[in-house]
């Protein structure tokens, strides 16, 4: 069955290793244009569950759906297609380490588009000026800050103008104002019409980006609402994630 | 006892289920190698890494052991005054086994250990999980390119060695007897047929498919961070040059089945 009402949609999810449950009886939707946050401890599924959505892995139960097409039950060609609709930024970028930033944030648009090569390298310049690293096409990733890597990793991110945008810990090992600079950019995305789903510890970050939260436990939905509902939750667990010194 | 039997069990279990993955792995290259899209970009640039940048080292290696052979070769059919037999009985020895094998042993050293180092670090970095997130089928663009040039290039760095190794003992020969580069040439080749140069050199293919496949697979199968991506890199190495080696047995035995001029 498609869902076209909603960007992302999970139907009872599970998901274990090697016999460890890691998602268990998992659903939620994001409505298109919406900013999702997923919050939780460490090991909690959350970069998982991220993984699920684009297709990297696929649910012992339960089905995936993207604008409408079952992500869960594609591959190849179908799958590919469905993936170019979204962006990734993985937790440490996940750049290419062997080709330039510049050449990183053309590489979606050279496998995927018939443009000429001037005009990907002006359109990859321009992905980067949105991120403020245009001056760092021909640098190679090695040679980037941590939260430079993660902004030039945005840029590939955006590459292809996703629909979607799932983000994997934005501010891990950012200082409090590099972290500030990324969220700022997600939320430009965000006005833009791009649907957010970012996994995140940084509860100040969630408060910022997201329409809607959900926090993971043990695999499990432990809470899901706006951020002001969650603040408001009498439940234990809740109140020490929303309410923890570090913000998570 | 009992424990020893059971390590011993499940030591053999692991095997055979990298054995069963290892033989998915090279099916499924063999089959991607036909499907589009065929990736002629990424494949004539690892042609490049794989194939043109082991020229110095193939060659140096080849001449080498043209000196070694060469020298060798007299010790021995001096003692039968069949001196002039040298350079055919080289450039025989050097186009039938010992350039294969060597360029096989010496590819499997300096090509597999990288494949499986670079593929393991871009696995435990997410950078496959990033190709595939950009819709790019990271076996093909990968492993299956990798393959394909190792399979292309053997064959040539094979002629190459075995070309090296018959200059070197040309070399070799002019220091002792000032023979001439012409009648060297002419005695070498005198005796070499299509039988023994063909089969000889094609059967590298097989071992540039082993090399390929299986360090992209240990690559592709790398956990555990930076221990795990240089175990990637040296079992690449042992397990591709044993593999060589055993597979070499087979082919010969094959050689010999399908052209048996070349036994005699």
């Amino acid at each position: 069955m498609k869902a076209p009402d909603a960007a992302i949609r999970l139907e009872h999810v599970s998901k274990a290793f090697d016999s460890r449950p890691v998602l268990c009886d998992v659903s939620f939707a994001v409505a298109p244009g919406q900013a999702f946050c997923i919050l939780g401890r460490s090991g909690t599924g959350k970069s998982v569950t991220l993984k699920h959505i684009i297709g990297l892995m696929r649910p012992d139960a339960g089905r995936i759906f993207v604008e409408g097409d079952e992500v869960s039950a594609l591959g190849g060609a179908a799958l590919g297609r469905v993936r170019r609709r979204m962006g990734f930024l993985f937790q440490n970028a996940a750049l290419f380490d062997s080709i330039s930033v510049g050449e990183n944030v053309a590489f979606p648009m050279r496998r995927h588009t018939r443009r000429s090569d001037e005009e990907v390298r002006e359109r990859a310049l321009r992905k980067l000026a949105d991120v403020g690293l245009e001056r760092d096409y021909d640098k190679m990733p090695a040679d980037l800050s941590g939260g430079m890597r993660k902004r030039a990793g945005l840029a590939r991110a955006m590459a292809l103008d996703p629909s979607i945008l799932l983000v994997d810990e934005p501010s891990a090992g950012l200082d409090p104002i590099t972290s500030a600079e990324i969220d700022d950019l997600l939320l430009a995305r965000k006005r833009q019409g791009t649907t957010l789903v970012v996994v995140t510890h940084n509860i100040p970050s969630a408060r910022t980006l997201g329409d809607e939260l959900m926090l993971l436990h043990e695999g499990r939905i432990a809470a899901q609402g706006t951020t002001a509902e969650l603040e408001r939750s009498s439940d234990p667990l809740v109140h020490a994630f929303m309410h923890s010194e570090s913000g998570g | 006892m009992y424990k020893w039997l059971q390590t011993t069990g499940e030591g053999a279990i692991a095997i055979l289920a990298w054995v069963g993955r290892y033989a998915i792995f090279g099916a499924r290259a063999l089959r991607d190698v036909l499907r589009p899209p065929f990736e002629g970009g990424e494949v004539a640039r690892q042609i490049y890494e794989i194939g043109w940048r082991s020229v110095p080292l193939i060659a140096s290696s080849g001449f080498a052991i043209g000196v070694v052979l060469s020298m060798h070769t007299r010790a021995s059919l001096e003692r039968f005054g069949a001196e002039a037999m040298i350079p055919a009985g080289l450039a025989i020895a050097l186009i039938r086994e010992t350039g294969p094998l060597t360029t096989g042993l010496l590819m499997s050293g300096r090509v597999a250990a990288g494949i499986g180092a670079e593929l393991g670090a871009m696995r435990v970095t997410e950078q496959i999980d990033a190709l595939e997130a950009s819709a790019v089928d990271s076996f093909k663009y990968l492993a299956v390119t990798r393959i394909l040039a190792c399979v292309i290039s053997l064959p040539l760095l094979t002629v190459v060695m075995d070309f090296a190794g018959i200059l070197g003992g040309f070399l070799a020969e002019r220091a002792i007897t000032h023979m001439s580069f012409g009648l060297y040439f002419t005695r070498a080749f005198s005796l070499v047929e299509f039988q023994d140069f063909i089969p000889a050199t094609m059967k590298t293919t097989v071992f540039g498919f082993i090399i390929g496949s299986v360090a992209s697979h240990l690559g592709f199968e790398t956990t555990g961070g930076t221990e795990g991506v240089g175990q990637a890199s040296t079992r690449s190495v042992v397990l591709a040059s044993i593999l060589i080696i055993a597979t070499n047995v087979v082919l010969v035995r094959l050689i010999f089945f399908l052209f048996p001029v070349v036994r005699s």
